[in-house]
């Protein structure tokens, strides 16, 4: 029989990870996806990220709103939990469910339309209240789902696929980010998984908001060659304005910085180290200012700025903004969550 | 297990960790003028290319299409599938129970991972016989046989699957073939050597027939004692398919005293198969633990034994015989006893009454041994089997046939020439004992030979291969081929019980699989004839294929050395028999798409995933060229118009 589902069958050699899971262990759904999608290539970088961080998959929540990308968190990881939102809502429902349970792992796909149209504020305020989460954006700068309609992140005088040019100004998530005071921030692009999934693993054990924005290409509707988000426009404007590996905690680093441009290690909270390999000349990743200069300077050149841009690991989180309990709202005895109607009537008592 | 270095993520503090991106490892990469370093573009045209990749097919000396047959017993088209194995290896029904197989162990799906099980390849063998069994009549499908012949003569001698194979290969084309025969039945060792338990009378009968009622001239009872004699008979072309008759013997103390009781392996079931012998003694010791000691314990449980045991001086693993035909004769009771080395035979009153041998203790290769002590096994029959030899009394040494030191002509391996033209070998005569499937080729590039021979042109001048390559694609996620993996185990097949099997000397032990077991073992085989076909033009580097594929045999990287580029890839292979399937360089990034042929399970997903049809999944067809056609091309061409 013709068949589409992936077969169950494996290298011989398929390695596994710390917990005994191979890569495989972390697939979800086949994916629905127009063939070709960018989106697709990013969810097996998350596949690849979280295997290699060893995450539980009962210990991860995938949350999503609506559009291509936010179908994709049925394409990674089946064991999790998961949450499908209203249009845009993505970030309210996950400061909730990290408010309610901060032991699991957050991650939440979304895209240019849920991000920068319909959910711009609530992408704003997740950022303000440094939600512990990795915040994906699948960028192609179309509206896909509704056949091929310039999104908010769509270049000035790119063209439609009917060859309409776009005339309003983009929404850049990077720089919206840095602006807001995003504590983690970078881009990269689907087809380069190598620059990619070290990004999402830093981002995985980044304390609070980690945004990341992935450039990925509509191959249905922003493939075509006067689109500033097709493979081929990207590949040529790339340019990498940090390279960086992740190093994780239990791994002893090696201070050893490439010999052509400086470096630079920035250690997390949780132990881990963001090692530098390559950085231009005065750009220092946990400078804010350096790097919206370093931006400003590349705006409007046509370049794709790519990297691990800027990270602080010290700003507090909402758990500490909030001075949320060390441990899971499930985890606290009914009674104590919940302690009756005389407490509640002695605590408006107390307020009249 | 041995972990593989994953490019992605790599570990910081490596040098490796830090030179990423494509445009950079271009330029880590040293550019030596006048020395490419790069492996080149794969040529996929190249009938060989496509041909590895279809590993049983490969491994098989005839190379039979397998994958197209099981794929048209999936479909019930059992005289279909039967005609695709008769083209290549003429014997489908007495191959379908009795060949060596070199093609399961070779089959893909022996190599990759069952879910809670050992890895098994797909019962090739059985569905064969499955076809065998089911083909009906296929009398009217057999290439015709001409009235006019073209006057051209060729003795065959000996009726077994080698000169069948001649006389198959040529009788359409309107030779004449003539038969000698030593007995008064067909079939050479495929009657003599194999019991019918094995393989049923009925079977060998019906498939020699197949090629003798089409108008072989054969003469039995007519053994060739002087190929000089036969040589003045003015034949066009002699082939000797002749066999290797003559089993080995053990020149131990005590041999001569107990001749009665002491059997030379195949001439004893020769004696069976002919009903000269119906009984043995009920303690038999049979020597050697090839396929023929197999034969012979199993024919020993018929035939009255009661302890057999088989005396192997190797360890386990060290065996000649096929493990599954160790499996049966355990079955049957038949007791392997290992590390024993013959020493005497024990002779008591002028009669056989047992053996000794010497225990032994081998070292881990069993390349040497040690004696630990002696022991005496008693017995009342010895079955010796421990090989077999060439034998060429007949044969003239001033015929200008040359002979080796081993008393073997000197034969050439592709034309099976000897150094007199026109005088050709094939079968366990020309290289000594091999098996079945090998002298039906033997039997195919001898006819090949014959052929030229008689129309003057060059033996060496071989008919080549060519080949085709089909896309499936039937629609959008609809492939002409069953692409979906099926995890089912390998089907076990079921046996005759063991007091029903004893009744009779010819009673089948083996029962065929069911209909059922058919239906899911055809699932098992991977199409490994259904390619992947790249075309690199289209490829826009989006990954699809990389991450939908299960089993990891896609990269995207920078060209290199074999070695290197091996280390790079997404799950380097741990078998290297397979290829790796380059592209040249991609448009945008003109780094190379690289696929690891070893594990491809030819579910299509690359080609379903693929957004530009980069990647297709084509059926790859091998035409083998067999005596006659090239030489009807070549008369065809040099007639005047």
């Amino acid at each position: 029989m013709p068949s589409i589902v992936k077969p169950v069958a494996t290298h011989p050699s398929l390695q596994r990870n710390e917990l005994g899971f191979t890569v495989r262990d972390y697939e979800g759904g086949m994916s629905t996806l127009c063939a070709g999608c960018g989106h697709d290539s990013i969810t097996a970088a998350i596949v690849r990220a979280l295997w290699e961080l060893a995450v539980p998959p009962h210990m991860l929540a995938k949350m999503s709103g609506i559009g291509c990308s936010s179908k994709t968190p049925a394409y990674f990881v089946s064991g999790a939990h998961g949450f499908n939102s209203a249009h845009g809502r993505m970030p309210a429902i996950t400061s909730g469910a990290a408010a309610a349970n901060r032991t699991l792992t957050y991650i939440g796909v979304s895209g240019d339309g849920d991000s920068l149209s319909i959910g711009l504020g609530q992408l704003c305020h997740a950022i303000r209240r440094n939600v512990p989460m990795l915040y994906v954006i699948e960028n192609n700068g179309v509206y896909g789902l509704t056949k091929g309609q310039f999104s908010a992140s769509a270049d000035i005088d790119s063209k439609s696929k009917r060859g309409e040019p776009n005339r309003m100004a983009p929404i850049d998530p990077v720089t919206l980010a840095l602006n807001l005071g995003a504590t983690f921030v970078a881009r990269s692009f689907s087809g380069d998984k190598e620059q990619l999934v070290p990004i999402l693993k830093a981002a995985f054990v980044h304390r609070g908001f980690a945004l990341v924005d992935v450039i990925s290409p509509c191959v249905t509707f922003n493939d075509h060659s006067s689109s500033t988000k097709s493979y081929l426009y990207t590949r040529k404007h790339k340019v990498e304005a940090t390279e960086s590996n992740f190093v994780p905690k239990a791994q002893e680093i090696v201070a050893h910085i490439s010999p052509n441009g400086h470096g630079a290690n920035v250690t997390m909270h949780d132990g881990s180290v963001v090692r530098f390999t390559s950085l231009p000349a005065n750009y220092d990743p946990t400078d804010r200012t350096r790097v919206m200069d370093y931006l400003q300077q590349h705006t409007g050149t046509g370049e794709v700025v790519t990297g691990l841009l800027y990270v602080n690991p010290s700003v507090p989180d909402m758990h500490e903004m909030n001075k949320t309990p060390d441990i899971a709202l499930t985890e606290v005895p009914f009674e104590k969550l919940c302690p009756g109607a005389e407490v509640l009537d002695k605590l408006q008592e107390d307020w009249r | 297990m041995k972990l593989l270095p994953f490019p992605l993520g790599s570990i910081p503090g490596s040098e490796a960790g830090s030179a990423r991106g494509p445009d950079k490892a271009q330029e880590a990469w040293p550019k030596r003028p006048g020395r490419t370093r790069a492996l080149k573009p794969t040529d996929v045209r190249d009938p060989n290319y496509f041909h590895r990749v279809v590993d049983c097919q490969w491994a098989c000396p005839a190379h039979t299409n397998v994958p197209e047959y099981i794929r048209l017993i999936a479909q019930g088209r059992y005289g279909d599938a039967y005609m695709i194995n008769r083209e290549s290896n003429v014997f489908p029904a007495i191959l379908g129970r009795t060949c060596d197989r070199p093609c399961e162990p070779a089959c893909r799906r022996g190599r990759l991972p069952e879910p809670g099980g050992d890895s098994q390849p797909v019962a090739i063998c059985r569905l064969k016989r499955v076809a065998a069994d089911l083909r009906g009549d296929i009398s009217h499908r057999l290439p015709p046989v001409p009235a006019k012949k073209n006057g051209k003569r060729v003795a065959c001698i000996g009726a077994g699957p080698a000169s069948l194979t001649v006389a198959n290969d040529l009788l359409p084309f309107g030779y004449e073939i003539v038969m000698f025969e030593k007995y008064d039945k067909p079939g050479g060792l495929m009657r003599s050597n194999i019991p019918s338990f094995r393989l049923p009378e009925q079977v060998l009968n019906d498939e020699v027939a197949m090629i003798l009622d089409r108008g072989v001239e054969i003469r039995y009872n007519s053994p060739i004692n002087s190929l000089k004699e036969l040589l003045a008979q003015k034949f066009d072309s002699i082939f000797a398919g002749t066999g290797a008759p003559r089993g080995k013997d053990l020149e131990l103390p005590g041999r001569q005293e107990a001749a009665a009781r002491i059997h030379i392996g195949i001439d004893w079931l020769q004696s069976i198969a002919f009903g000269h012998i119906d009984s043995i003694g009920e303690r038999v010791l049979i020597i050697g633990v090839g396929n023929t000691a197999m034969d012979c314990c199993r024919s020993s449980c018929r035939l009255g034994g009661k302890d057999i045991r088989v005396m192997a001086r190797r360890p386990r693993g060290f065996f000649k015989a096929s493990p599954w035909e160790l499996d049966d004769a355990e079955e049957e009771g038949v007791q392997i006893v290992v590390n024993h080395a013959p020493k005497r035979f024990i002779v008591e009153n002028g009669k056989l009454a047992g053996m000794e041998f010497e225990r032994v203790e081998w070292d881990a290769g069993a390349r040497k041994s040690t004696t630990i002590d002696t022991v005496t096994i008693p017995c009342d029959d010895v079955i010796l089997a421990i090989g077999q030899d060439n034998a060429f009394p007949w044969i003239e040494r001033d015929l200008g046939i040359e002979f080796d030191k081993w008393g073997l002509p000197v034969v050439n391996e592709t034309t099976y020439e000897s150094t007199r033209p026109g005088v050709y070998f094939g079968g366990d005569a020309a290289f000594g004992p091999k098996n079945i499937i090998w002298a039906v080729e033997h039997g195919h590039q001898a006819a090949i030979s014959i052929d030229n021979y008689c129309h003057k042109l060059p033996v060496g001048e071989r008919p080549p291969a060519t080949m085709n390559l089909v896309s499936q694609k039937m629609g959008i996620s609809e492939w002409s081929y069953s692409n979906d993996y099926n995890p089912s185990h390998r089907q076990k097949m079921k046996h005759v019980d063991l007091v029903e099997r004893f009744k009779k000397l010819n009673v089948e032990v083996e029962l065929g699989f069911s209909a059922e077991q058919t239906a899911r073992e055809v699932e098992r085989c991977l199409n490994c004839d259904i390619e992947t076909v790249f075309a690199e033009k289209r490829c826009i580097e989006c990954d699809a294929c990389i991450d939908v594929c299960p089993v990891q045999c896609l990269t995207i990287t920078r060209n290199g050395e074999e070695e290197d580029l091996r280390g790079r890839l997404s799950a380097p292979a741990v078998n290297l028999d397979q290829l790796l399937y380059v592209s040249a360089a991609l448009p945008q990034t003109s780094r190379v798409m690289v696929k690891d042929e070893d594990v491809c399970v030819h579910c299509g997903l690359c080609a379903e995933r693929c957004p530009t049809a980069a990647w297709d999944m084509q059926k790859f067809e091998l035409f083998i060229s067999y005596a006659g056609e090239e030489t009807c091309n070549k008369q065809h061409e040099s007639v005047p118009a």
